[in-house]
């Protein structure tokens, strides 16, 4: 089943988080990440959902999301044509022995070290959950010892945007 | 004007026109019933918080308003769930109201605590927990507006007691503004168009009526349409008085408790129009056949309805009395007696049963309620319980009016007949209420003959007494091989004396020839009376 990323305006009230999840488990939607924060205006808030589902289930979530009143709009984004990433911190084993090929591989995903101590590394990185796998996949060999992701986060490339209070996207 | 929040919420009910509201007082909530003394607004004391809830749903069916009930935090609270998930499936609006902890013990697990607007977000259409007194008045209107609007539904309204008790200066708003909630009324122009093109080419149509067309009050424009398209009607559970019963055009309740004549409409159209449906699964559980057979016009005003569960070839999602009006502008008929004819003919080959065979050593509850339906007005109202009364009152009861049978449908909830009649007699012009139930269901809300005795409603209630769960031991002679499993109701109370007790008259009866002269007395004045029909446990739902 396809992967289809939605970006959900929300009220931003206590309880609505809640609601939103309540209704993926209640309906029977399988969630595969989902990300909130607040947005440039700080009634509201984004909550980017990544559904895994065909385009019936797409559909019906977002349908049923639009009946929460709390939900202002909700706009399925093409991968194409937006950017996508997530971010993740990973903590891994590290001696004076791999310390230096675990740092060139670091630089080599472009991410970067936040914290050292005599028998670990924590690393920072962020981009598309591909990038995120592929450094986690490199790193096990090392041994890892804690990874926490975030939920993926999008936005549209271009000057679109979603508002909410206009109907009409630009 | 300075008001306390518990004021405020009386003052809101006022300016909303509420005249009658339902409930049951408890601590939490005790701001709230002190302010309601000094307003003209009538309150119903039910026997049980789930009373309350059907009642203010049962009102609100009659009344086309919002129902208003009111309970205590905790189980006063925890008591309301089962009425507002019934109100939510049938989309019936309702404002709830319920007393909460005060706002700094909340989360602590305190006495009668529960976080009912976390428990009820499934079955609500929106929920507040009122934090500042000085978003009352926003909220309440909010309410209102969201419960009876759109596809109505129930809405409910938590309020710490410190928050009913905090004084504040009181405005109504006048309008209001929901960013997130905006319903569609008028439909498409182009689509409905396109649905006038389908009816002039069909051969075969037929439509499928719900709950839709009662709430919108669109049964006028619905027989309009059946009647100058000479287009059969068959109407879901929740459609029954869309249209009269005995339309010619009404071929009755479609679905798996439903009558051949609609199933073979539906089944065999070349076009369904649903009007104010949801393709459920008791109604249409063969949607996906129906669909391959027919292009499928699909009207209803919650957009998440169309393509759920049924693939429409032409959606329109609005107010379907706006759509029909727009609709009839423009429409005409299609070439369709030769159809008509054929359902006709179906329709005379499978009547209705008379109840009459073997009605001499019980009474049948076909031939009860149709000897009901002659001697009732078209006004007045029927409420049903759950199982096989309430299959038996929606394909034998000759209802004729909209707003006048009222029965829980998506939910299938026991107990909400009685209750209901509570809110339907309240809310009737004056109108006779009859509600039908079995010896289960009505022992699951017999409490409320308090209410009943309390507010000297008379109501009359025909039991069916199958000394049986008849619905469930149906399914499982049928289904589970006859091995009957905590079905047996054979140690039920004498109803008639449990009535009596109450000070209401009754009777009981055994056989069919009894039945014209118990319904004659029981319709002779306006008391409440209870008609016990001793009914053959093997008697079958359909």
């Amino acid at each position: 089943m396809a992967k289809h990323t939605l970006s959900v305006l929300v009220e931003n009230h206590a309880g609505v988080l809640s609601r939103v999840a309540g209704l993926f488990s209640r309906r029977g939607f399988n969630i595969d990440s989902l990300a909130v924060g607040v947005t440039e205006n700080p009634d509201i808030s984004r909550i980017t959902i990544v559904v895994d589902g065909d385009d019936y289930t797409v559909e019906q979530v977002s349908k049923q999301l639009n009946k929460l009143i709390d939900v202002i709009k909700i706009k399925q984004l093409d991968r194409s044509e937006s950017v996508s990433r997530e971010l993740a911190l990973i903590k891994v084993n590290a001696t004076t022995t791999t310390r230096s090929e675990i740092i060139q591989i670091v630089e080599i995903f472009r991410a970067k070290i936040v914290d050292v101590s005599k028998t670990t590394l924590t690393i920072e990185i962020s981009g598309g959950s591909d990038k995120v796998a592929a450094l986690e996949d490199m790193l096990k060999q090392f041994g890892i010892k804690e990874i926490v992701r975030t939920g993926m986060i999008a936005i549209e490339r271009g000057n679109r945007h979603i508002k909410a209070n206009n109907d009409n996207e630009e | 004007m300075r008001l306390t929040g518990a004021q405020a919420v009386i003052k809101a009910l006022e300016i909303e026109g509420v005249e009658y509201i339902f409930g049951y007082p408890g601590a939490a909530i005790c701001p709230f019933y002190d302010a309601l003394l000094d307003s003209g607004i009538k309150h119903i004391l039910t026997r049980n918080e789930q009373g309350a809830v059907h009642a203010a749903s049962g009102y609100a069916r009659v009344t086309g308003k919002v129902g208003v009930c009111v309970a205590t935090s905790g189980p006063g609270a925890t008591n309301l769930i089962t009425g507002i998930a019934t109100a939510y499936m049938d989309s019936i609006p309702v404002v709830a109201i319920t007393g909460q902890v005060s706002s700094e013990l909340i989360g602590k697990d305190v006495f009668q605590e529960a976080d009912i607007t976390g428990a009820t977000a499934p079955f609500c259409k929106n929920n507040y927990l009122v934090k500042k007194v000085q978003n009352l008045p926003r909220i309440m209107k909010e309410a209102f507006h969201i419960a009876g609007t759109g596809r109505p539904g129930p809405v409910l309204i938590d309020i710490p007691v410190d928050v009913q008790m905090k004084d504040f200066n009181f405005e109504y708003p006048e309008t209001v503004d929901i960013r997130g909630y905006k319903p569609t009324y008028k439909g498409h122009a182009l689509q409905i168009r396109k649905i006038a093109e389908a009816i002039g080419k069909a051969k075969a149509p037929v439509i499928c009526a719900g709950g839709g067309i009662i709430n919108a009050n669109a049964s006028g424009e619905l027989v309009e349409l059946a009647e100058r398209c000479r287009i059969p009607v068959a109407t879901t559970f929740m459609g029954i008085g869309s249209m009269p019963s005995r339309h010619e055009l009404n071929l009755g309740m479609l679905g798996s408790h439903g009558v051949y004549p609609a199933n073979y409409a539906v089944h065999n159209a070349d076009l369904v129009i649903i009007l104010g449906a949801r393709v459920g699964d008791r109604a249409m559980g063969t949607a996906r056949k129906i669909a391959e057979k027919a292009k499928i016009v699909h009207i209803d005003i919650d957009p998440a309805e169309i393509g759920k569960n049924i693939e429409a070839t032409i959606p329109v999602v609005g107010d379907v009395r706006l759509i029909l009006k727009d609709l009839l502008d423009i429409v005409a008929k299609g070439n369709v007696d030769k159809w008509n004819e054929a359902i006709q003919k179906i329709k005379r080959e499978h009547p209705l049963k008379s109840g009459q065979e073997s009605g001499q050593n019980w009474v049948k509850p076909q031939y009860l309620l149709t000897l009901l339906s002659e001697m009732t007005a078209e006004d007045d109202i029927i409420t049903t319980e759950v199982g096989q009364n309430q299959i038996w009152a929606a394909n034998y009861y000759n209802v004729r009016k909209p707003r006048t049978f009222i029965s829980s449908g998506g939910m299938g909830t026991m107990g909400y007949g009685l209750p209901s009649s509570v809110g339907a007699k309240i809310g009737s012009q004056g109108q006779r209420v009859i509600t039908v139930g079995g010896d289960g269901s009505f022992q699951m809300s017999m409490q409320e003959l308090g209410t009943i005795k309390q507010y000297k409603l008379g109501i009359k209630m025909i039991i069916f007494n199958n000394s049986r769960l008849g619905m469930v031991r149906e399914l499982q002679k049928k289904q589970y091989r006859g091995r009957y499993s905590q079905v047996f109701l054979d140690e039920n109370p004498d109803f008639v004396k449990l009535v009596q007790a109450y000070g209401f008259k009754g009777e009981r009866i055994t056989v069919n020839s009894e039945v014209r002269g118990a319904l004659e007395r029981m319709l002779a004045d306006d008391t409440p009376y209870l008609l016990e029909c001793m009914v053959d446990p093997e008697e079958p739902t359909l």
